[in-house]
């Protein structure tokens, strides 16, 4: 990469607020005035509401309203709009609000909570995919055909199938007829939270003229107010989101939250701002969570190792609310196989509805769930075979240029490096090399790899936007609409119009603290796309504030457009170094020795969609469905230790082939989105009793991995092969990083015991059961140990 | 309505008068009566480690500390460690080594890392995430906060 000034430099993020403790989130957020709502959650997973009682609650001092189901009676979503307010008729999930109490104090609104009363006459509760599937199955929703959905989604009224997904590409028959070995196995991962460290929290008010604001933590402002409008009926226009920091989001903080809520009850008290805070538990039990999954995988290839037939049924456990989670049962159906060329694919993606905490997105859309089990498919092949899994990988590698997508289209040549994320990321595992076997003989190490691929899922009009103004001093604001939750993507633009324009990194301000009614449009800040889609819109922008600066200088020196060029933040002539005006010169237009000013204040703005982007055909899924793919590559090595049944990650690989715009925000996520994928791989998972209920709503039986279970060693590469239409080539990273990890763990476990982990996660419990049920020899060996033998 | 008392804090250097519930957490009467914005709450049950301060030279999780058993303490925040444009070590470390994403953990991890700094400047790596432990972050996978304290130790040496 041609060396820049500012891109590519690990220059320190501006938000050192939040290291000072004066960073604002929606939680420090608090109106004179305010009200507190505090939610009654069911106590049943699958019930009808025969009567509420808030008689009592009404009675507490300070408590204003109660609210329930009925008096909100229409639905809110964004691709199927299938959830209600607060039940209505039926409670859905264990914890499906009821009622909403609001009060003048938290504590009177508590109090008052606990004093609404239920009854529900209780319904078998549908808590797996196989029984949501049964053709006797109670009905979850049972007027689905009522819902509104997006064009793209396909649902089955009158079963619990809320989106049906088909892929078909070449001749599925023949495909398997050619092939000389064939696996077949099922997956399975559980639902998991996001456990990001801000409870979602949102703050509400109706101005006198009849604006709506709302402070909440979110990831897309836009979304939120797009999705408020047309959920509520109201003028969009009307309707203002402020973004405030974000204490993480990871997917769970996507479209619209629970923002309708105290929208909804401050339109109904004179417009007073109400706040709804949820605690921990809470947001376990009302937040949606991420699906659950089960994969049913057949794959074939021929002798030399070439892939030449995938079937899948993949099935995802969306709960009770599918709304968002329809969308991942597409972005698992449309990209169903790793990063490989497959001639013959044949997949159905189901979505399924389960008497569970509604879903939505999790970093990786599908993708770190898809690979899971798509990568232990080619390790198995390879065993099959006889063949290095590394060299099956290679072998089959996408060729940008060449390969054909799962969707039928070519990928395009500018595309990336799958194989040299492979081979790189082998390099540093130390793959061929036996890892040591430690000491105790119970104790075994393995290296596994496992690669990927994903881009964004966005309607094909997912839109971006940049304005760009020039102050007095020559300083710079940027405004964008893409959220900051972390990753930083906002700090990484101002690198780009740092190096652009040739000013200081620390004269280009982006707001981390926003409102949709003064910063550029964004579609949302989701699928790793910011960069890219922000970063477009953004160098348009410069282009076009660049363009500006040329005309001015053109005009004072007399010469053509052509004659000038933008360096060190100022417009000067090629060649005459002493002729040139500075951006604070003609920040607010330039005024000529004669008086006449001209030009006026320095705005470029730019814009962008993914324009070569289409809808995929109903009946295949043909057609391009994404902008950019980001290609990479983890690799573990791992230890197993047979006495206590733990899995440790030594040392985590990840090497991914697009070139960075700051090395240190994006390190930054390559280790976060390891110790993430880690901890899913090993501990995650939302734990229910045989009727329902959430066993788990606590860190202390939710495990999420602390500083001492880090691997020991943690590496990450960016390889520098970049897309031609990105910005610095940059495509994005964010999500990239988490999907290897517990194929890689999976593949690693059976380098080293010789067992498939074909369920997460991997536990002691569950990979006890794994090793009874495929080598129950290795616990006799063990028993010796133990019993002393030695 | 409940009774209230009244404690002596010292926040930050400041010592104020402050009437409280006896059933109410440190973490409030912090952000409530002290107009402390640094301490937040991810959990309230002493699991996530987000609301830690300094009290009394330990690290403590202010959501299990009642106001009572605080009467009389000396209390540390991010705020209390710089004033603008003075960064201690600490804060210097996190921003030059990316130590932060998010940001709603950090300053917990601050204090955490002042508290290492100034009181076991040999720390191993192991002890370091010993303490770290304690906290949880859900962004950074850890390894650039480690840095980070590791630097902020060498900086303090030189210093
Ligand atoms: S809020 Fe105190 S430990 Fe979580
Ligand atoms: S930086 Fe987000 S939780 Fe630590």
């Amino acid at each position: 990469m041609k060396a820049y000034k500012y891109v590519g430099k690990p220059i320190p993020r501006q938000d050192v607020s939040k290291v000072f403790g004066d960073a604002i989130y929606a939680y420090d957020v608090k109106l004179p005035g305010m009200l507190y709502a505090k939610l009654v959650g069911s106590t049943y997973a699958h019930a009808r509401i025969k009567r509420i009682d808030y008689s009592k609650a009404l009675k507490v001092p300070g408590v204003i309203k109660v609210f329930t189901g009925e008096d909100f009676p229409f639905k809110v979503g964004i691709y199927a709009a299938d959830r209600d307010v607060l039940a209505r008729g039926k409670v859905l999930y264990y914890g499906h609000p009821v009622a909403g109490v609001v009060a003048e104090t938290p504590e009177a609104a508590e109090e008052a909570a606990e004093l609404i009363e239920v009854e529900y006459e209780p319904l078998e509760p549908v808590l797996t995919i196989e029984d949501a599937l049964r053709p006797d199955a109670p009905l979850i929703h049972e007027h689905m055909e009522e819902y509104r959905h997006a064009s793209f989604i396909y649902p089955r009224p009158g079963t619990n199938i809320a989106n049906y997904l088909k892929l078909r590409k070449g001749d599925i028959k023949k495909g398997f007829e050619e092939a000389d070995v064939v696996v077949e196995s099922e997956y399975r991962e559980p639902l998991i939270s996001h456990a990001y460290m801000e409870n979602w929290v949102g703050i509400a008010r109706v101005l006198s003229d009849g604006t709506v604001e709302v402070w909440s933590s979110h990831q897309s402002p836009f979304a939120v107010r797009h999705l408020l409008a047309a959920s509520l009926g109201l003028p969009i226009g009307k309707v203002v989101v402020h973004h405030t920091f974000v204490g993480g989001g990871f997917g769970g903080k996507a479209g619209l939250l629970l923002e309708h809520i105290p929208v909804l009850f401050s339109m109904k008290l004179g417009g007073r701002p109400v706040r709804l805070e949820l605690n921990r538990e809470e947001n376990f039990l009302f937040m949606a969570q991420r699906a659950g999954y089960l994969f049913k995988m057949k794959t074939g290839a021929t002798k030399d190792g070439r892939l030449v037939a995938h079937y899948g049924e993949y099935y995802l456990d969306a709960g009770a609310y599918a709304d968002y989670t329809v969308n991942i049962g597409r972005s698992v159906g449309f990209v169903p196989t790793g990063p490989y060329e497959v001639p013959n694919i044949h997949v159905d993606s189901i979505t399924v509805y389960t008497n569970k905490v509604p879903t939505t997105a999790f970093r990786g859309f599908g993708m770190q769930e898809m690979h899971f089990a798509f990568e232990q498919q080619i390790d198995q092949l390879a065993e099959k075979l006889g063949m290095d899994p590394l060299e099956l990988r290679l072998k089959n590698a996408i060729v940008p240029g060449k390969s054909y997508l799962p969707t039928q289209v070519r990928v395009r040549e500018d595309a990336g490096d799958p194989a040299g994320t492979m081979k790189r990321a082998a390099e540093l595992i130390g793959w061929g090399k036996k890892p040591e076997k430690p000491d105790e003989p119970w104790k075994f190490r393995g290296i596994g790899i496992a690669s990927f691929w994903k881009g964004p899922v966005q309607p094909s009009n997912a839109a971006s936007s940049a304005i760009v103004k020039v102050n007095e001093d020559g300083s710079v604001d940027v405004l964008v609409g893409t959220g900051e939750m972390g990753q930083g993507t906002i700090y990484a633009l101002a690198q780009i119009v740092a190096e652009e324009l040739g000013i200081p990194v620390e004269k280009v301000r982006v707001a981390p603290i926003r409102s949709t009614d003064s910063v550029a449009y964004t579609w949302q800040t989701v699928g790793s796309r910011g960069l890219f889609s922000e970063g477009q819109a953004l160098m348009r922008a410069l282009d076009d504030l660049k363009n500006q600066m040329r005309e001015i200088a053109a005009r004072v020196f007399n010469v053509f457009k052509d004659e000038i060029e933008i360096k060190d933040g100022k417009a000067c002539v090629k060649g005459k170094p002493w002729e040139c005006i500075s951006l604070a010169e003609m920040a607010l237009g330039y005024t000529l020795p004669n008086g006449n000013a001209i030009h006026g204040p320095l705005i470029g703005r730019g814009s962008h969609v993914p324009s070569q982007t289409t809808y995929l055909d109903p009946e295949t899924g043909r057609g391009e469905p994404k902008p950019f793919m980001t290609f990479g590559t983890g690799a573990v090595e791992v230890e197993v230790d047979l006495l206590n049944m733990r899995v440790r990650v030594l040392k985590a690989v990840t090497v991914l082939d697009t070139p960075v715009i700051n090395p240190g925000l994006a390190l930054g996520q390559a280790y976060g989105g390891a110790v993430m994928g880690i901890s899913i791989a090993l501990n995650e998972e939302l734990k229910l009793t045989k009727d329902g209920r959430l066993l788990n709503p606590n860190f202390t039986d939710y495990k999420v991995a602390r500083a001492g279970d880090i691997p020991v060693e943690m590496v990450a590469e960016f390889l520098g092969v970049g897309q031609k239409n990105a910005p610095y080539g940059a495509k994005g990273v964010g999500e990239l990083t988490m999907l290897a990890w517990p194929a890689a763990i999976a593949n690693a476990i059976y380098n080293a015991i010789g067992v498939r982990i074909r369920k997460l996660p991997i536990t002691p419990d569950n990979l006890l059961e794994a090793i009874k049920e495929q080598r129950p020899e290795l616990l006799k060996e063990l028993d010796k140990y133990l019993l002393g033998g030695e | 309505m409940a009774e209230t008392i009244t404690i002596r804090l010292k926040v930050n250097g400041v010592e104020k008068e402050v009437t409280v519930k006896p059933n109410e957490r440190l973490l409030d009467v912090l952000r409530e009566k002290f107009y402390i914005n640094s301490v937040k709450a991810g959990c309230l049950r002493g699991e996530c480690g987000i609301c830690t301060v300094i009290m009394n030279g330990k690290l403590v999780k202010s959501c299990l500390v009642l106001a009572p058993e605080a009467d009389g303490a000396e209390i540390l925040t991010v705020e209390g460690l710089s004033r603008p444009g003075k960064p201690s070590v600490v804060q210097r470390a996190f921003i030059e080594k990316f130590g932060f994403q998010c940001g709603f953990c950090t300053p917990a991890f601050i204090m955490a890392a002042y508290w290492i700094v100034e009181n076991m400047p040999d720390a191993s790596e192991k002890e370091i995430k010993e303490i770290l432990n304690s906290v949880i972050c859900r962004c950074t996978g850890y390894k650039q906060i480690i840095e980070a304290i590791k630097y902020a130790i060498e900086l303090k040496k030189q210093a």
